[in-house]
């Protein structure tokens, strides 16, 4: 029983330290409040899907971005999408970037919009670091027979 | 002495005698010659006659006897043996002949006996047809005679189209040969046929107003039988050959329209009155039954309602309004229940001068319904139906509670109700109060006095009807002090976002609420789903390439009444102002700023379902 408890600690912590720096907001929280018995992966299925998402537009981003005369319409549209999808989960560093993005595609500025790639993916992988620890963290405490803690 | 071979005759007599007897037996002979001319002239000119080879009989027999009695006077002189010779010939000739046809009378006379008798059984079998067709008549007089009205009321005021109608109308109710109207002309002292059944344009044929029988008709509402010979029935050519149908005439009052005083009602004396004449066809055995006059007087009577301009000319203003929680389908016969209306509301129009009118329609509750007016109405309520009351209230000249009684009573008049009929009988709010009563409801006038103005007062049960509908929107907040719902069961809504993160997000946060949630990431797919079943419908507004204003508006289409369709709130990530104008415009009635948190949700909910209608400042 200890360990169960002190597995739900650090997940708390974790969780605690996830958003004060800015990783997630509380929107995420909202997640998981939605989360009951009668939809027990909720936040889960919800976080895959935007993994599988947002891997798919950040491909999309690069091939945009390398042609010889870019597309700034498709760029901001990928962009938008992003952002929608990182908001709706409250993974706000990368939703900010986004923003940021969305800037420089207006202004149809190449350089800015590269930079903003890279920032966006380099935001994507350490959102998706967290969240992974984060579940696995959760999968401990569940296989040890506790409860996740709200 | 010489022997001449004659005969003399049986007696020498008086000569005087002798004289009177030849003159009498050529006047007989010159008879008896005649008649069969006279036989044959007129059984030539008719037809019909059925036995002429016994007038062939009759004709030889009286030709014999003729010249029997031709002979005769040879006879009354010397005469020689051939004269008698011929003349018993002929005696005997005629003997012969007349045993046999007084042999054949025997048979004859009784058969044309008979034929006379037939003659009359046929008159008494066709006034007994008459008869039956009159009733079958009645049966569809009072259908024909309302509907000729309403049609009337509810096409263009035309006058000269609708008193031709009236004629024709009436001419193929009552199958006449022929129907006129003469029309006073403008000095008033002539009338002037202005409109007839056959002819397309008659002659403007005047005939002076003074006339006894003219006068007679004038002088009464009734409609009046006047004889063929009238001027004013003399209208077209003996179209028999026997006898001219029977002939009414009844008065037609009519507006003086020339000096129409709008705020002066024109006084009875004053009246003027057009001839309306009407002719049964020649040669039947049709007669003019009661209730075939009572049609024609209540047609007459009511053709001026259908000439006067009225609201137009006089400034009255009529306002509705209907009460909220009128169902907006009913069940129920609707013709009448427009001519009700019209009825009604005609009614309220033709006795203010000036001033207001005021119609207002609501469902009548058990306690109103139990009214003082109708102490044995007693409505039952159900599920399936409703009592719809309808109250016309005027500022007219109203009526003394004394004559409300005897309103919806046909052809009642009264001193006061003269002046309020102006002419006319009453037989609209008879027929009003028939439908009323057939629709399971009550009908009656309430007014304090004269000049207090009125208020006519109908309830009728009317249907609800089986609607799908009826389990559109189950969701008001329960009776409880929280006035924010915190479960919506089985809501049916239908999420539109074509982010499938935040898709699955905004359908997780339905589905924690308790609703029944379908999701669509394009505008096609979701107008292809959109169905009545959907109570709410969230549309992403800001996808990219998509305007969700149009996408709002397309749904909206394809409902044909916006309480069927469902409720749309946009969600848009977007902080930009939009007014709200814009979005009630096309049919949006909430806005959510994403991303939307399970109370936020919760709430948008509350109070789009209850208010139809949240809008959110950022």
């Amino acid at each position: 029983m200890d360990g169960v408890v002190q597995l739900q600690r650090q997940l708390l912590d974790y969780t605690a330290l996830l958003f004060q720096e800015g990783f997630l907001n509380d929107q995420f929280t909202q997640l998981q409040q939605l989360q009951d018995e009668t939809n027990p992966d909720f936040v889960v299925e919800v976080v895959s899907l935007f993994f599988e998402d947002s891997e798919r537009l950040l491909n999309e981003l690069a091939n945009t971005l390398d042609q010889q005369s870019i597309d700034f319409r498709k760029v901001d549209s990928h962009v938008h999408q992003l952002k929608g999808s990182s908001s709706s989960i409250g993974a706000q560093r990368v939703q900010n970037v986004c923003i940021a993005f969305r800037n420089f595609c207006d202004a149809q500025n190449t350089e800015g919009c590269l930079k903003c790639l890279q920032q966006v993916k380099n935001e994507y992988s350490l959102v998706k670091n967290k969240l992974e620890t984060l579940f696995k963290l959760e999968q401990q405490i569940l296989a040890a027979g506790g409860s996740i803690p709200m | 002495m010489e022997s001449c071979n004659c005969i003399d005759p049986p007696w020498p007599g008086d000569e005087l005698l002798m004289k009177y007897q030849y003159i009498s037996d050529f006047f007989i002979a010159l008879a008896y010659f005649s008649i069969p001319l006279e036989l044959i002239y007129f059984v030539k000119k008719s037809a019909v006659f059925p036995y002429r080879w016994v007038l062939v009989q009759f004709g030889a027999f009286i030709v014999l006897c003729g010249a029997t009695h031709l002979i005769n006077l040879w006879t009354f002189g010397m005469h020689s043996r051939n004269v008698e010779v011929v003349m018993t010939t002929a005696k005997v000739l005629t003997a012969v002949v007349s045993c046999v046809t007084a042999l054949m009378l025997v048979h004859i006379i009784p058969d044309l006996l008979s034929v006379k008798s037939r003659e009359l059984f046929l008159k008494n079998k066709a006034a007994e047809l008459d008869r039956e067709m009159g009733l079958i008549r009645t049966q569809e007089e009072t259908g024909r005679h309302v509907r000729m009205l309403t049609h009337e009321i509810r096409s263009t005021l035309d006058r000269h189209t609708i008193l031709k109608t009236t004629l024709i109308e009436l001419g193929r109710t009552l199958s006449l040969e022929e129907c006129a109207l003469w029309m006073p002309t403008r000095t008033g002292l002539e009338l002037q046929l202005s409109y007839t059944l056959r002819q397309q344009n008659p002659v403007g044929f005047t005939i002076p107003i003074q006339h006894p029988v003219i006068n007679q008709v004038f002088s009464s509402n009734r409609a009046v039988k006047i004889s063929p010979n009238c001027p004013v029935a003399r209208l077209r050519p003996l179209a028999g050959k026997y006898m001219p149908g029977e002939v009414v005439a009844v008065r037609v009052p009519l507006l003086h329209l020339s000096n129409f005083q709008i705020n002066d009602w024109p006084e009875l004396s004053t009246k003027r009155y057009a001839l309306m004449v009407l002719m049964l066809p020649s040669d039947s055995a049709r007669q003019w039954h009661v209730h075939e006059l009572e049609l024609v007087e209540v047609v007459a009577d009511q053709v001026l309602n259908l000439i006067k301009p009225i609201a137009s000319v006089k400034k009255l203003f009529i306002s509705s309004s209907l009460a909220p929680d009128l169902p907006e389908f009913a069940v129920g016969d609707e013709n009448r229940l427009m001519q009700i209306m019209l009825n009604v509301v005609g009614n309220a129009v033709k006795f203010s001068n000036e001033g207001n009118i005021s119609i207002i329609a609501f469902i009548a509750k058990s306690e109103s319904l139990r009214d003082s007016h109708a102490p044995d109405f007693f409505p039952v309520h159900s599920d399936n139906h409703f009592y719809l009351r309808v109250q016309v209230k005027d500022s007219g000249s109203g009526i003394d509670p004394q004559d409300i009684s005897k309103l919806f009573t046909k052809f009642a008049q009264s001193q006061s109700l003269a002046a309020r009929n102006s002419g006319g009988s009453g037989l609209g709010l008879a027929i009003c109060k028939r439908f009323v009563n057939l629709m399971g409801g009550h009908i009656w006038i309430e007014s304090e006095g004269l000049g207090k103005g009125s208020t006519a007062v109908f309830i009728v049960k009317l249907g609800i009807p089986e609607c799908s509908n009826e389990s559109k929107l189950p969701f008001f907040p329960n009776v409880s002090a929280n006035h924010c719902q915190t479960n919506f069961p089985g809501l049916k809504v239908l999420v539109m976002d074509d982010n499938g993160v935040s898709r699955s997000v905004t359908k997780g946060l339905l589905v924690h609420l308790g609703c029944d949630v379908t999701t669509v990431s394009s505008a096609d797919d979701c107008l292809r789903v959109v169905s009545q079943e959907h109570n709410v419908v969230f549309l992403d507004v800001c996808m990219p390439g998509v305007d969700g204003y149009e996408v709002a508006i397309r749904i909206h289409e394809k409902f044909t009444k916006r309480r069927q369709g469902p409720l749309l709130v946009a969600l848009t990530g977007n902080t930009d102002r939009v007014t709200k104008e814009n979005y009630l415009r096309v049919g949006i009635n909430g806005v959510v700023l994403k991303p939307v948190s399970v109370d936020k949700m919760r709430s948008v909910l509350s109070e789009v379902l209850e208010h139809r209608f949240l809008f959110e400042t950022c």
